[in-house]
């Protein structure tokens, strides 16, 4: 007896959300109780394609399109490729795991039993050979393919045609099909409606949305294809990644991201402040002279240009009127700009726009890279998954080959040795080891933190005292490359260190290994940072009475600190790269090639990017400067990587690294960056001499200064006073979007 | 592109990228990469022309991929069963390796290709020439008989459900469902 199988809809069709598992439970249609009846009947399955079913049907959401086929009617069709994909039992029932595990194994209990294999109805284009031998049954039972055929008709009906080009991509027959398929729907379509309606125009309505959905349709095309046109490094990152594999792409699909962030806040920062104050400029000359050395020191010439906070008017730009004058009215042509304003609220919506975007981006991430279910099928998994078929040159695959074996031969090894148990003596060793190697790293970071500390304070020792000397300019400048340089230094130095610490550990597992590294730089790095933050603040504290511009010798030392960054990132390319490379093929005569330290090159990316974000407030151009180095650092490293660099023998599960950098890309660094920004908007005061915020106790005043006129001026907004003075100052309101966001 | 775009009708085009997970883009630069492929004096009627199998493995995107053969098979919808392809078995290919393919049709197709005796099952022999094509052809690198066994057993336990002796595609799925590096792995793009 056949059966043809009529397709659940769901109530809720979620077009968005095309990617689903098996673990998702779907709404079940009414009529598909009638089908769980049947199947409870039946023996076999069997898909048949009805004259009126040449609607696609909607099989789950994007599901493989069950396809009921009339036998002989259109030959053309691989009847068997839909029969079987109709009968996957995944497709036939609403999504429970249990009802496709039960069915499954009914279904391959029921075709185990089956003795007599009658001979199959002639399939005139069925390539697929497997498809031969299978058990299918054509049968009589007309009369109830009649029924779940008008019963499919009437499901199909209520489908819109985004449903059905979507059912149709996503089902796995071959495009050729597809495209017959198409042409019976449309062919059929016609005469399913009534006669005359085909003749009768659209009412005005549905014709103009229909005008209206192809327009926006081929502007969104249009819109893509810019995008995709625009898609810079295309193909490095082919060639990246078929040489290395998908784990050393992460690295710079990252900087790719990176680059992207920084590019929004640039233009951003461009528009809005920098052009602008470019525009008008203050009445004081550049008093200094372009020395090279600024370059490195951001000082000098740099120091009264639009580079940092110092060089921002205080008042409102191109505004004839003076602040007194009431009676005055701007003329034409006079548009007055609030410089004060535009600076903190462009710096203030910029941040919370990115906020948006890393939260959403993180959990993207996330939905894509974590799965539920047990963590036994390791063997299963790496069989089936193993494979990165975006390596394409020759030696990589001989590579990959290599590694998938000595990884299989990692996780047998490892299974056998489970069922051995440690003795108590070698688990107490291990803690002990552990516990050591971790002391040693907090020990570590504590060190650095207090000489940091110390030779901070130092450094600012000297620098004063070379001022008092009075020497000359570029050597007072040049004093306060040393601290940039010993941090980054530090930086460069400490992650070895932690490499030789993790090989003594001899951790078991090897993402195990990739975790403590990651947080062991982590902690380094965000601990400096902290110290540093807390140092500049607290000096700005120290030397409130001197007639300097604090924020511009804050935002000096976060550019030193990235262009330092940069310099050092090259050092550490060319010594632990090139030079490495070097060292093992001379002499020590060994075919082994450094590997890409994706961790670790990572987490240098995301230090750079907190430095910008610290900065911005103080250098509205470091942006500009981050996207620079950004640049050169990746094609620095692209070309490292072709020259010096194999790739990772171990195991990279780049879908969950890459989620775990954007969390630290989020949560240390950028809302660390926040609350530094968050604490100097709100509590410190700016200096009085220079910059936007000079005659205010708190950037933050400038803001409620601003609603406080407005609220006088027209009393008619006051709910907008209210929404400020309760949703923004109000701390609470903050946290809960950003519980909502996560 | 000119040229080629003007051999590919607009509403062809238009159809194509309906059913297909690919960009007008990735269609109009397979168009190209596919008459490539194609002598010279067949490159006006590209579409109803098929390509023999030893040309299609000459695209550096597929030659040194061990599943080669397995994939001109699958994605051929040639009668002679020769794994030539058309260039719409060819769009059906790129379609399921690119970026935004379901997991669920390349978990499909990924068992096609593993099924090297186009059985609709995995049974041990399919396992065995899979880890073999994954760990390389040479001798020297297979894995030795009683690993290969112990490996073929612990896969066997770890995904067959209903314990058959073979793994079927939904079981197959369900294992592919536990990996989120499989999508992102199993993508070719031109």
């Amino acid at each position: 007896m056949s059966q043809p199988v009529t397709l659940c809809v769901p109530e809720s069709w979620d077009g968005a959300s095309l990617d689903l598992s098996l673990s998702d439970e779907g709404a079940v249609h009414s009529s598909f109780q009638q089908l769980l009846q049947e199947q409870s009947t039946e023996e076999l399955e069997l898909q048949e394609l009805t004259p009126g079913g040449r609607e696609n049907p909607a099989a789950g959401r994007t599901e493989d399109w069950e396809e009921p086929e009339p036998r002989g009617e259109h030959p053309d069709f691989s009847s068997a490729t839909l029969r079987i994909v109709a009968s996957m039992p995944s497709r036939t029932i609403g999504r429970s795991r249990g009802a496709v595990i039960s069915q499954c194994y009914n279904r391959t209990a029921k075709l185990r039993r089956r003795s007599s294999r009658p001979p199959l109805h002639q399939i005139s284009r069925s390539a697929r050979p497997s498809l031969r031998q299978y058990d299918l049954e054509l049968d009589t039972g007309h009369v109830e393919q009649e029924d779940t055929q008008s019963l499919l008709v009437k499901e199909l009906q209520t489908l819109s045609s985004s449903q059905r080009s979507h059912m149709l991509q996503a089902m796995p027959v071959s495009l050729a099909e597809k495209l017959s398929l198409r042409q019976e729907l449309g062919g059929h379509r016609s005469t399913l409606r009534k006669p005359d309606r085909s003749r009768r125009p659209l009412s005005c309505c549905g014709q103009l949305k229909h005008d209206v959905l192809i327009g926006f349709r081929s502007l969104w095309d249009g819109f893509l294809s810019l995008l995709h046109s625009l898609q810079p490094w295309h193909h490095s990152l082919k060639q990246i990644g078929g040489r290395f594999g998908s784990s050393v792409l992460s690295y710079f699909l990252f900087l790719k991201t990176l680059l992207a962030f920084n590019v929004f806040l640039f233009l951003t920062l461009l528009i809005f402040v920098v052009a602008t104050q470019a525009a008008y400029p203050p009445a004081a000359e550049n008093s200094r002279l372009f020395t090279g050395l600024e370059l490195l020191t951001g000082a000098g010439y740099f120091t009264q240009t639009l580079m940092y906070y110092g060089y921002y008017s205080n008042f409102t730009l191109n505004d004839p009127c003076t602040p007194g004058d009431r009676s005055c009215q701007p003329g034409k042509g006079h548009l007055p700009y609030n410089m004060p304003l535009a600076y903190v609220f462009t710096i203030g919506v910029s941040f919370f726009i990115m906020c948006i975007l890393l939260v959403y981006s993180m959990s993207r991430s996330f939905g894509e890279s974590y799965r539920v279910g047990s963590s036994s099928g390791d063997f299963a998994i790496k069989v089936f998954c193993a494979w990165d078929y975006k390596v394409i040159q020759r030696r990589s695959v001989r590579l990959q080959n290599e590694n998938i074996r000595t990884q299989l031969k990692e996780l047998l090894g490892e299974w056998q040795s489970k069922s051995r148990p440690m003795s108590l003596c070698r688990r107490l060793g291990r803690m002990v080891v552990l516990g050591l190697a971790w002391a040693l790293s907090l020990g570590t970071v504590l060190g650095c933190v207090v000489a940091v500390y110390y030779f901070a304070e130092h450094m600012l020792k000297v620098h004063q005292e070379s001022q008092a000397r009075g020497s000359s300019e570029a050597r007072q400048e040049a004093f306060l490359l040393v601290l940039p340089m010993v941090v980054s230094l530090m930086n460069l130095v400490m992650p070895y260190l932690y490499n030789l610490l993790a090989a003594w550990e001899k951790q078991e597992s090897p993402v195990l290994e990739v975790y403590m590294a990651i947080c062991r730089n982590l902690i380094l790095k965000m601990v400096v940072l902290g110290l540093l933050c807390y140092h500049w603040l607290s000096r700005k504290m120290g030397c409130s009475e001197e007639d300097k511009c604090w924020e511009t010798s804050v935002g000096q030392e976060l550019y030193r600190f990235v262009v330092m960054d940069f310099v050092f990132t090259l050092l550490d390319t060319v010594l632990g790269e090139l030079l490495w490379r070097l060292i093992l093929e001379k002499k020590l005569m060994r075919k082994q090639r450094p590997e890409f330290d994706i961790a670790r090159n990572v987490l240098e990316l995301i230090y750079g990017q907190t430095l910008t974000w610290l900065g911005v407030l103080f250098c509205p151009l470091l942006p500009a400067v981050q996207i620079l180095k950004l640049v050169l650092l990746f094609y620095i490293k692209k070309t490292s990587l072709m020259q010096n660099c194999q790739s990772p023998s171990k195991p990279w599960r780049a879908s969950h690294m890459s989620t775990v950098f954007i969390t630290l890309l989020c949560f240390p660094s950028f809302l660390g960056a926040a609350i530094f920004l968050s604490y100097t908007i709100w509590a410190v005061r700016p200096s009085r001499t220079c910059g936007p915020f000079q005659t205010q106790e708190t950037i933050y005043e400038s803001g409620k200064t601003w609603v406080q006129e407005l609220e006088k001026s027209s009393p008619n907004i006051t709910w907008f006073t209210w929404i400020h003075q309760h949703l923004v100052e109000n701390t609470f309101f903050l946290f809960f979007v950003s519980g909502v966001l996560l | 592109m000119g040229g080629s775009a003007s051999q590919l009708p607009r509403d062809l085009l238009g159809e194509y990228q309906e059913l297909t997970f690919l960009t007008k883009q990735e269609i109009l630069l397979a168009h190209k990469r596919f008459s490539e492929l194609l002598p010279k004096e067949e490159r006006e009627s590209i579409l109803l022309k098929r390509v023999p199998k030893s040309k299609i493995l000459t695209l550096p995107e597929l030659r040194a991929n061990p599943f080669q053969d397995r994939i001109c098979r699958v994605f051929s919808t040639s009668e002679h069963g020769d794994g030539s392809m058309s260039f719409e078995d060819f769009l059906d290919l790129l379609s399921v390796f690119s970026d935004s393919a379901t997991s669920e049709i390349k978990s499909h197709y990924a068992f096609r290709i593993f099924d090297f005796d186009d059985d609709g099952t995995l049974d041990k022999k399919d396992l065995e020439k899979l880890v073999n094509c994954l760990t390389g052809e040479g001798d020297e690198t297979r894995l030795s008989e009683s690993e290969m066994d112990q490996l073929i057993q612990n896969i066997l336990e770890e995904s067959d459900i209903d314990k058959d002796g073979t793994i079927n595609l939904s079981e197959f799925q369900h294992v592919i469902s536990r990996s989120p590096d499989f999508a992102s792995s199993f993508k070719i793009v031109l």
